[in-house]
């Protein structure tokens, strides 16, 4: 174990050596105002430590707010430097750096943890449950994920970031190309997060299936869990992929074995089939839940009953189905031949089949009903037009012939992001309007909210749209600049003032949060929207710990709505209520976290002692768990009348 | 969750959270059947991509891989016998077995580490050739499966010994099984795919 003191910090870059300043102060100052404000205690017995899953599902956006930003920065220096060719801003190694941190943390650690958080927060609810079926492993998932992220995000000051793009292929990701340990944090950060989220989905499998409240069959269950029991479901097919294929990655990069190699009988492209049966599928895992997310907010500022429910669940289970048969449009170049390419070309277009039928019935709800043009249905609108653009675009691609044409320009970048922002950002954006009030007990500005929502629609358009000209035109992707002749300069150039504008549209929203904090009106009314549908605005706002004082009974979908027009099951009977069991605070998970990260960090520079010794602490954890006996805690019958009729009033209570 | 208990149901049914750790484990079974169907499959694209180093024919000495399969499928039985013995409340004969199907694991173990030093001296190590890195880091997982399940075994020894056969232990113990029993299935195609396939 020999440790290069001298190549351990990144040196000789203004930005980063900024960026390393920054970090060390931001750390001082979080550290300072804790200890000042004496906040240590409240955050680790209120939040740290805690299982409750919407405390867990606001962790995970906060981390996806950070990364966003993290991400967001990436994006932006792009853009500085493509704006003006022959561009010295960035040197061609930072910025092969910055795009593959660019992709990483924005589908894995933006992304996901946004939607996770979301899951999070709602599942629960929405099915009438108190928690989900493994607190504590939920808190375990949201740990390793955190730690993946930490892991990978030091990379850029600590040993220099992976630089192989978010699809690392071999061979340039081998250590024969990269020798630095840039694309060990990729193989090893990814891993640890890719072991939560794998919890994630066996978590909310289990949750879904087995701890609906009473009467909720399946096809009585609102579509945003049915999109999260799907997603859940890829993510536990889709996932172990990823883990044996970063498994290879490393112990090639790590061990000199030959899975991905030039040499020695490996195969580079088995890398690039790996990486993609699990990163298309990957591709469904986020846009799935935001298809729920979509629909329940569309039916419910509509005022309508979404139109063909049955037709959405068979639509998705066909779209997770096809997501596992189409990775080698990914690589229609590598030249396997027109009859895998032509199996592969039909199975991508039969793709946007139900993908369509969900479009026209989110149309068919919409028409004539009342639609109410709040925030969260203001993102829902402008998904349905934009997306349109990727999913046609999406088409042109799956042509394997036409393919050859458009393979690796930024007409391929314009199309993913014209997927995956509508798809998820504009989702997690409604989600976060929608949701909000029923977590925190006020809403977010309407009138900010729109200076967000219109920076960000007319940013992202003017960023993204320019850019599938410039890849018709013949311009590359991941390339960090051009020549003057190509005279790719004023589409560039556009693309650039549209990113500024979309960073405006992300100020905003951040600007709105802070604002609302401070001066939004707060609310106790359990229904803050008016016309909610489903069961997590039957309670309190904000939800009490125990969710629900006496768990409610379903007999049809949109059970709240049935709720309100029936004027039943609403008030509740003092007698009814007994002590609730909840699952108590773990602090094991945690400090799990920590553990792996260490031994990540350990790992990626190859101290094997180091590693080997943080590694016993990992067991040691799950001894500890084996042995723990968290029984949890009763919540008194007085705590929750108390609570119950304060936010109810007399109306909605009946004490015999 | 709640502590409800139903003592009409098998006692590792019987408790709510035993019930939903038990789905939950065969969810993540799953997920193991699908990480190693891709170890398999990158197995079956590399196996014969010797680079010059041995074969699979050259190397595997299948009268012990025999003996390795019939330790962990006797194993398999007496981890049967477990859950049996288990089910009738006896303590005693529950741990008795549970250490023999230990013991038949650990034999297994023994004679793979021996057959990985025998790779060695041969010259076969994980970084000849892509041949020999799947097939190393395969039997390596199913390895390190069987390792980990030993441990965990252990750590069930001590809490029966010290509470018990209740419904929280007894659905550890059945997770337990269900995990040794897959780990059974797993070498059965390890067999069938990498040795039988490799010397016919």
């Amino acid at each position: 174990m020999d440790i290069k003191w001298d190549q351990l910090l990144v040196s000789g870059d203004p930005l980063i050596l900024g960026s390393q300043i920054a970090i060390v102060l931001t750390m001082v100052g979080v550290v300072a105002a804790l200890s000042y404000f004496k906040k240590w205690k409240w955050l680790w017995n209120g939040w740290l430590t805690s299982v409750d899953h919407k405390r867990i599902g606001i962790m995970y956006i906060i981390m996806g707010v950070l990364m966003f930003f993290r991400g967001g920065v990436d994006g932006l220096m792009m853009k500085a430097q493509t704006a003006v060719p022959e561009n010295t801003f960035l040197d061609a190694q930072h910025y092969n750096e910055v795009f593959t941190t660019h992709g990483v943390i924005m589908i894995l650690f933006m992304a996901m943890p946004m939607l996770i958080g979301i899951m999070n927060i709602v599942i629960p609810l929405q099915i009438g449950a108190r928690d989900v079926a493994f607190p504590q492993l939920n808190l375990l998932s949201f740990w390793l994920t955190f730690a993946g992220a930490m892991l990978f995000n030091v990379s850029f000051v600590i040993g220099g970031s992976p630089d192989a793009g978010w699809t690392s292929y071999f061979p340039l990701a081998g250590k024969e190309f990269t020798p630095g340990v840039g694309n060990n944090y990729y193989m090893i950060a990814l891993q640890i997060a890719g072991i939560g989220t794998l919890m994630t989905g066996i978590n909310f499998i289990v949750t879904i299936l087995k701890m609906r409240t009473k009467g909720m069959t399946l096809m009585r269950m609102p579509m945003f869990t049915w999109t999260s029991l799907i997603t859940s479901l890829i993510i536990v097919i889709a996932f172990p992929i990823f883990t044996v294929t970063l498994l290879l990655g490393m112990m090639d990069r790590l061990y000199g074995t030959h899975f991905f190699t030039v040499s020695g009988g490996g195969l580079d492209m088995l890398w690039s089939n790996l990486f993609w049966l699990w990163g298309h599928p990957e591709v469904y895992i986020v846009i799935l839940p935001a298809f729920g997310i979509y629909s329940e907010i569309i039916a419910t500022f509509t005022k309508k009953r979404l139109f063909g429910y049955g037709s959405m669940v068979i639509s998705i289970v066909l779209i997770s189905a096809l997501s596992m048969l189409v990775w080698v449009h990914h690589f229609y170049t590598m030249g396997v031949g027109p009859a895998v390419n032509t199996v592969f070309s039909i199975t991508t277009m039969m793709i946007s089949i139900p993908t369509g039928v969900k479009m026209f019935n989110w149309l068919f709800t919409m028409r004539k009903g009342r639609i109410e043009f709040t925030a969260p249905m203001m993102w829902a609108l402008a998904f349905i037009p934009t997306f349109l653009i990727g999913g046609v675009t999406g088409v042109m691609l799956a042509m394997a012939a036409a393919d050859f044409q458009y393979h690796n320009t930024l007409f391929l970048v314009a199309h993913f992001h014209y997927t995956l922002i509508p798809g998820v950002v504009y989702a997690v954006f409604a989600a976060l309007y929608y949701w909000w009030p029923k977590v925190f007990g006020f809403k977010l500005s309407e009138k900010i909210g729109k200076w967000h929502f219109w920076l960000f629609n007319i940013g992202f358009n003017l960023t993204f749209f320019p850019m599938f000209f410039l890849g018709l035109q013949g311009a590359v992707r991941r390339s960090y600049t051009y020549s003057e002749e190509s005279g790719f300069q004023p589409l560039f150039l556009l693309s650039g003032v549209g990113a500024l504008i979309l960073a405006a549209g992300f100020a905003a929203l951040c600007y709105n949060i802070y604002w609302s904090i401070r001066h939004a009106e707060r609310t106790t009314a359990n229904d803050p929207w008016g016309n909610a549908r489903t069961l997590e605005w039957a309670t309190a706002t904000p939800v009490p710990h125990y969710n629900f004082a006496t768990l409610p009974e379903v007999d049809s979908l949109d059970a709240y709505w049935e709720m309100k027009k029936n004027n039943k099951g609403f008030t509740l009977d003092k007698n009814q209520i007994k002590p609730i069991h909840m699952p108590g605070n773990s602090g094991l998970p945690a400090i799990m976290g920590g553990i792996f990260l260490v031994f990540g960090f350990f790992l990626v520079f190859e101290w094997h002692l180091l590693a080997a010794i943080v590694g016993i602490g990992i067991i040691a954890g799950l001894i500890m768990r084996s042995f723990e006996s968290n029984d949890g805690y009763h919540v008194p019958v007085d705590e929750i009348v108390k609570h119950e009729r304060t936010w109810r009033g007399e109306s909605k209570w009946k004490a015999k | 969750m709640e502590g409800k208990i139903n003592t009409s149901a098998p006692i590792e049914y019987q408790s709510e959270q035993s019930k939903l750790n038990i789905l939950g484990f065969w969810v993540f079974l799953a997920a193991e059947i699908i990480l190693f169907a891709t170890l398999f499959s990158v197995f079956g694209v590399l196996k014969d991509r010797t680079a010059g180093g041995p074969a699979g024919s050259e190397i595997f000495e299948i009268k012990d891989v025999i003996i390795q399969t019939l330790l962990l499928l006797t194993s398999s039985f007496t981890a049967g016998i477990v859950i049996f013995e288990m089910r009738r409340g006896n303590r005693r004969g529950l741990i008795i077995w549970l250490v023999i199907t230990l013991l038949f694991g650990l034999g297994f173990l023994s004679m793979e580490i021996n057959e990985f030093m025998h790779y060695y001296h041969e010259g076969a190590t994980m970084q000849t050739s892509a041949f020999l890195s799947s097939l190393f880091v395969l039997l390596g997982t199913h390895g390190a499966h069987v390792t980990l399940g030993t441990g965990w075994a252990i750590l069930i020894i001590i809490q029966l010994l010290t509470k018990g056969i209740n419904p929280t232990t007894a659905g550890k113990m059945h997770i337990w099984s269900l995990y040794w029993h897959f780990l059974d299935v797993i070498w059965i195609f390890i067999f069938t795919f990498v040795y039988l396939a490799g010397v016919l």
